[in-house]
């Protein structure tokens, strides 16, 4: 059988002309190419709101609509950390517990220790990224499926934590503390406030961005894709692997310290996370497989589950109901994905 | 690596090690010591039942150093008592993994078949039969939808059965707060009595476990779970209906999700919106499953096993109960328990490949 | 209802006469009665290229068809047509009388159609049993009948002659070979009347390969029509009534067993002389100092490897399949590494234990499937080329600066839309090229090639033999494993021949494909004089076959859709 080309020659090609580079595209093109062409979530988050905006006036005011920004921001992290997580094929069902272990922890901490915001932070980060690299090696070097491995680690990270405070969260976050989760730059010109929380949520969107453009993120692509030949590449699949749940760990402590700033001490802070997180990726377009969907479009499908929640409030749908409505729209999303993947090919 | 003598027998030392017990032994066995061959393949198959028996060894030596009686009839019932509702429940998750599936929403359906369940039966004896016909019949709605999802819409069964895991708790949190409707009499002595120190609703868990069991070994829909799972499209080649059976699978293990959650309001006396959440059962069930030796990805495993991974996560609870470890340390070793159990069975897989397989040369 | 040259062949499908089946029970006699099995002018198109074209065969219950042809001449298209995986554009399919349109396998299934792939249709956690009737398990009311099932397969064993596993071993515990029987059990049990055999020896080992022939007489002799398809001319003879030659989607010529050589199918095969298309050899004078030199190289699969590579040089590897050629070449590279030996590149004493550490030492291994080995498919040209790169398994090699994609790309002659285009939209010449590329980012001073022209066309194909001269003449040492002898032969300065995990012999450029396949069989030099034909003693013949193929690797060029 002689192979053919698949995608139809531009034009004829006088001998000798190879590639045909035409000149790269300005970045504001690439962009916006990127984004008509990938997930329909971006028009989905756009409807919702503009929906929400005409349910709620306020929301176009840079108060109203930070105010839901700054509600998105933890759950934005954890999609993003999860994204990496599963761009190179694997689950990460700890990082609600993670939340909850960060938010435990720092208060029980700051009980004793009222002045040591930073160093708190820094244990609760340290934290996150050990159990990451827990994660990493049990899945990698023990090859441990990681829905398992993370299931497992939730359950030991729910356990241990409880045991260690004997059952009931003590002592509460130090205002200081809770700046983060709460507070923002005051007396920005055009906003009356800026929050951290949506500073942090940006750093990480444009981190993470930038990681995926970067040679580490184009490895947790082709690890996700297809690991045999990312290893015979030369592609550190183990240790790129690890990076991953490193990330993600690092991230839920993030989002940790933004929920604690936010809600408070509570022992159900984190309950249902990973799943919500794994949704709003999903959502995001990525599959997963792996290898395939962009960052962007994940914290994209963060921000939607987040609108979604904002609308029903706004709609008067009483709080149960709201999950049931999430579930469908969630399994219409997902199916709409698997349908328009079918069709690509 | 019992595993590996069992499923190559060996024969003759003139053979290459792979003849046929059945051929030579069928003709010179009784069927009482056959079946007794059996039943010892069916156990020795998954390797949980050794590290049951380990377990309870290494439990009794904890305990009698403790100063504990291990093997107390009281002990022993509980140990059983304790293991109906995750077996149940683990059962069924068991059809629908093994199909290559898998259902996240079996603890809101638990939770659900409670409510229900109790609800119709509103306390009156002559609503017994039928509340349980309706609970069950609801059960294998939400497993039809479910399989319907994965199969037609092609919707990955994580996501598709976690969608359903929100819309019956949202059904559940906006038509109940509280424990609501009762039990009869006659099913809440279901959920107590015993004979001796054995509960009789063992004989439920023991008898779902047996007819899902001897289903999936027996049958040609059994078989075909196990094709659909092993690969799918190998069956689809060979002309099985792979949709059928993925979605009879996912009925199957909603209507042992319903079971249980009618199983629990026996034991509470009333239907409860947490009951299915606070025990954890999605996860566990799962746990269970792969505890069990059943393959996360399908094709492959026993409800033999799983039965001895829910009587091991027993003995173990019961283990630290007796120690009076605290509650979330005990949460803590069931984690490890787990990744340790199935990091041995991915360590043995690979060795047994190695071994197999030789020198796969170009 | 022939085309293509006027050959020797009987009309109506029966074979010659005196060859073939003992015992031919049924009616269908020389000459007479409708054959088995008719397929005439069968087209059949991919996307625009056409694979197939006016393609008659036939085939009568008690024959052995075999069907050969080169990599892409379309042979197992052609089978998949009949199998009713792929319904033809053109032609009609017609059994014992009846046309047939085929849409779905288990259609063809139902008409006596069993196909046996390369790629085993198999449950591995499954029994040979439950295998063998998965979909149509005997019983009543549901319930499996297992004992009936067990005696039913363990029958079908016995009528093969099978005995060295039985029913209720699992599939997974089986070797390639007894997984094959397996398949073929499959479709007794199937009540197959026309039996297909796509590269059935692929994976077999020399004595496992004489099993499965006596299998093949035998479903032969008990009145089936049995297609076989194989690269491999000493098994062709050895099995065959008739032979059909495919070659570029159409058939060429069908031959009486009996009635011709090797020489002569080979010859309709290839149609052109071997040497003229290949690039001019390395002179002497131009080869330089030794780049890689294995010595005692020897792991579970390969023993007492000695190897040089000068740079300037393109060694060929050369062997049956299950040689170990591939796993030469995973060993050098360190994919699958030698546990005893040494290896050097370029003076220096490597342990090359893992890919990173072939690639820091300058190494680069393109593999025998560029899809599931080479490429991620799903990233562009861009990214795949910078893959090895980005690894940073090249750190201590790498020069300063970025590496110019466009450079590399224009080098490998890639012809793409643009360099973001998703490399799973270019054709296999072009996947080719951008594998390459992703290894020249390196700058590698050993490369390894596994199949380099495998599923690629013509015209591809001779742009990647130059480019390979190339890259010899700019100083690299190369190693290419090849299944296909005009290549092997063309493009080698040397041939080394593997057999059984061992270096059998080393031949000169120019040698020929005799003495390829003698020493890749395992005979020696002696044993074959240069016409071909076997020196009395030295093998029967057709044995010593110069086919295109004997060295067969079989996994053709053509995808499995």
């Amino acid at each position: 059988m002689t192979d053919a080309t698949l995608t139809p020659p531009t034009g004829p090609t006088p001998a000798g002309d190879v590639v045909e580079a035409p000149p790269r595209p300005s970045l504001a093109a690439r962009a916006w190419r990127s984004v008509a062409r990938s997930a329909p979530i971006f028009a989905v988050l756009a409807v919702l709101l503009v929906w929400i905006a005409v349910e709620n006036p306020n929301f176009t005011e840079p108060p109203g609509f930070l105010a839901f920004l700054k509600r998105a921001a933890p759950l934005a992290v954890l999609a993003a950390g999860q994204y990496f997580v599963i761009v190179t094929g694997e689950f990460d069902l700890s990082v609600g517990s993670l939340v909850t272990v960060t938010v435990v922890v720092a208060a029980q901490v700051l009980a004793d220790n009222p002045d040591s915001t930073l160093p708190v932070i820094a244990l609760v980060l340290l934290i996150g990224v050990a159990v990451g690299i827990v994660n990493g090696l049990i899945t990698t070097r023990l090859q441990v499926p990681s829905f398992i491995t993370t299931l497992g680690m939730l359950l030991i990270l729910d356990g241990a934590v409880f045991y260690w405070t004997d059952g009931a969260p003590k002592g509460s976050l130090t205002e200081d503390f809770r700046t983060l989760g709460r507070g923002g730059v005051d007396d920005v010109p055009g906003l009356e406030q800026l929050p951290w929380s949506v500073v942090v949520f940006l750093a990480v969107g444009v981190g993470a961005v930038l990681l995926m453009r970067a040679n580490l993120g184009k490895q947790f692509m082709a690890v996700g894709d297809n690991d045999r030949a990312a290893g015979l590449s030369g592609v550190p699949v183990a240790r790129v692997r690890t990076i991953a749940f490193v990330l993600s760990g690092g991230l839920a402590a993030v989002a940790g310290i933004l929920l604690g700033g936010f809600a408070g001490v509570s022992a159900q802070v984190g309950d249902g996370l990973e799943f919500q997180a794994i949704t709003a990726v999903v959502l995001g377009g990525v599959v997963l497989g792996g290898g395939r969907g962009s960052v962007v479009a994940a914290i994209a499908g963060a921000l939607t589950l987040e609108a979604l929640f904002t609308l029903l409030n706004l709609l008067g749908v009483s709080g149960a109901l709201e999950d049931t409505v999430e579930g469908v729209i969630i399994i219409a999303a997902v199916a709409f994905a698997a349908f328009r993947l079918r069709s690509d090919r | 690596m019992s595993d590996t003598v069992r499923d190559a027998p060996t024969g003759s030392p003139s053979s290459n090690g792979l003849e046929d017990p059945g051929a030579r032994s069928g003709a010179t066995r009784g069927r009482a010591s056959a079946i007794v061959g059996r039943t010892r393949d069916a156990f020795a198959a998954t390797p949980i039942w050794a590290a049951l028996v380990g377990i309870v060894g290494i439990g009794w030596v904890v305990v009698t150093l403790d100063g504990g009686t291990f093997f107390a009839s009281g002990n022993l019932t509980n140990i059983l008592q304790r293991s109906v509702a995750l077996g149940i429940v683990a059962v069924g998750q068991t059809v629908a993994i093994l199909a290559g599936s898998l259902d996240l929403s079996v603890s809101y359906l638990i939770s659900l078949a409670s409510l229900v369940g109790a609800e119709t039966m509103d306390g009156r004896e002559s609503m017994l039969v039928p509340a349980i016909l309706l609970t069950l019949a609801v059960g294998a709605a939400v497993g039809l939808a479910n399989g319907l999802v994965v199969t037609k819409l092609r919707v990955n069964p994580f996501i598709a059965t976690l969608g359903m895991a929100l819309i019956l708790r949202g059904y559940i949190e906006n038509n109940y707060d509280r424990p609501t409707g009762s039990v009869p009499e006659s099913w809440e002595s279901f959920g107590y009595t015993r004979m001796g120190p054995i509960p009789v609703s063992i004989f439920l868990f023991a008898g779902v476990a047996l007819i899902v069991g001897t289903t999936l070994r027996r049958t040609r829909f059994g078989y075909h779970v196990y094709a659909v799972g092993g690969d799918e499209q190998v069956s689809v080649l060979s002309g099985l209906r792979t949709h059928r059976v993925v979605i009879a699978a996912h009925v199957i293990c909603s209507v042992c999700a319903a079971l249980t959650g009618l199983f629990l309001a026996s034991r509470l006396g009333s239907g409860t919106p947490r009951v299915g959440t606070d025990g954890g059962y999605d996860l566990e069930s799962i746990a269970a499953v792969v505890l069990g030796g059943t393959a996360l990805a399908g094709g492959r495993g026993r409800v033999a096993g799983t039965v001895g991974a829910v009587l091991v996560l027993a003995v173990l609870d019961n283990v630290f109960n007796q120690l009076e470890l605290d509650p979330f340390l005990k949460q803590a070793v069931r984690g490890v328990v787990i990744i340790a159990a199935v990091a041995v069975y991915a360590q043995r897989r690979k060795g047994r490949q190695q071994v197999a397989t030789g020198t796969a040369a170009a | 209802m022939a085309s293509g040259p006027d050959v020797p062949h009987h009309p109506d499908g029966g074979p010659a006469p005196g060859v073939g089946r003992a015992d031919a029970a049924d009616d269908d006699a020389v000459g007479t009665a409708v054959p088995r099995l008719e397929m005439r002018g069968i087209g059949k198109a991919f996307l625009g290229t056409v694979v197939l074209a006016d393609v008659d065969l036939t085939c009568a219950a008690g024959e052995v068809h075999a069907v050969v042809g080169e990599n892409g001449a379309g042979k197992s298209t052609l089978m998949k047509v009949l199998a009713g995986v792929h319904p033809p554009d053109a032609g009609e399919i017609v059994i014992d009388g009846v046309p047939h349109t085929f849409h779905h396998p288990v259609q063809a299934q139902a008409a006596g159609v069993a196909i046996i792939y390369q790629e085993f249709n198999l449950l591995p956690e499954r029994t040979v049993a439950e295998n063998v009737w998965v979909g149509r398990e005997p019983g009543r009311f549901g319930l499996v009948d297992r004992a009936r099932m067990r005696a039913d397969t363990q029958r079908l064993l016995d009528e093969l002659g099978e005995r060295s596993f039985g029913p209720r071993t699992p599939v997974r515990a089986l070797s390639v070979a007894q997984q094959q029987v397996v398949e073929v059990v499959k479709a007794r049990s199937l009540d197959a009347r026309i039996v297909v055999m796509d590269e059935p020896t692929a994976a077999l080992a020399d004595d496992e390969v004489d099993q499965l022939l006596a299998l093949v007489r035998r479903l032969r002799d008990q009145g089936l029509a049995v297609l076989y398809i194989s690269h491999r001319l000493r098994e062709v003879f050895a099995v065959a009534d008739r032979i059909t030659v495919l070659k570029d989607g159409r058939r060429v010529d069908t031959f009486s067993a009996a009635d011709t050589t090797a020489g002569r199918l080979v010859k309709s095969m290839v149609g052109r002389e071997l040497d003229a298309y290949f690039p001019d050899r390395a002179a002497p004078d131009e080869l330089g100092a030794v780049r890689l030199a294995v010595r005692g190289g020897a792991n579970a699969v390969l023993d007492g490897i000695d190897l040089d590579v000068r740079a300037g040089e393109i060694v060929g590897i050369a062997g049956l399949q299950g040689a170990g050629r591939t796993e030469l070449a995973r060993a050098v590279f360190g994919a699958a590494p030698f546990t005893s030996g040494t290896v050097e590149i370029d003076g220096r004493s490597r342990r090359l234990r893992s890919p990173r550490a072939g690639i820091g030492a300058g190494l680069g291994f393109l593999t025998e499937d560029r899809k599931a080995e080479g490429l991620v498919l799903g990233q562009s040209v861009r990214d795949n080329t910078l893959l090895a790169r980005r690894s940073g398994a090249a750190r201590g090699r790498r020069r300063a600066g970025t590496t110019d994609v466009e450079a590399l790309t224009r080098s490998t002659e890639l012809r793409a839309a643009s360099l973001e285009q998703e490399v799973r939209f270019l054709s296999g010449g072009n996947q080719q090229k951008v594998v390459l590329a992703k290894w020249l980012a390196l700058e590698p001073g050993v490369l390894l090639f596994d199949e380099p022209t495998r599923g690629i066309d013509v015209g591809a194909k001779a742009a990647i033999h130059d480019l390979m001269r190339d890259l010899a003449r700019q100083g690299r040492a190369i190693v290419m494993i090849s299944s296909e002898l005009p290549e092997l032969i063309g493009m080698s300065d040397r041939i080394v021949v593997l057999h059984e995990g061992r270096i059998a012999g080393e031949l000169p450029a120019g040698a020929t494909e005799q003495q390829v396949i003698a020493l890749a069989a395992g005979h020696h030099l002696d044993d074959v004089d240069e016409t071909g034909d076997a020196v009395p003693g030295g093998g029967a013949p057709g044995d010593d076959a110069a086919g295109g193929g004997a060295t067969g690797d079989a996994t053709g060029g053509e995808p499995r859709p």
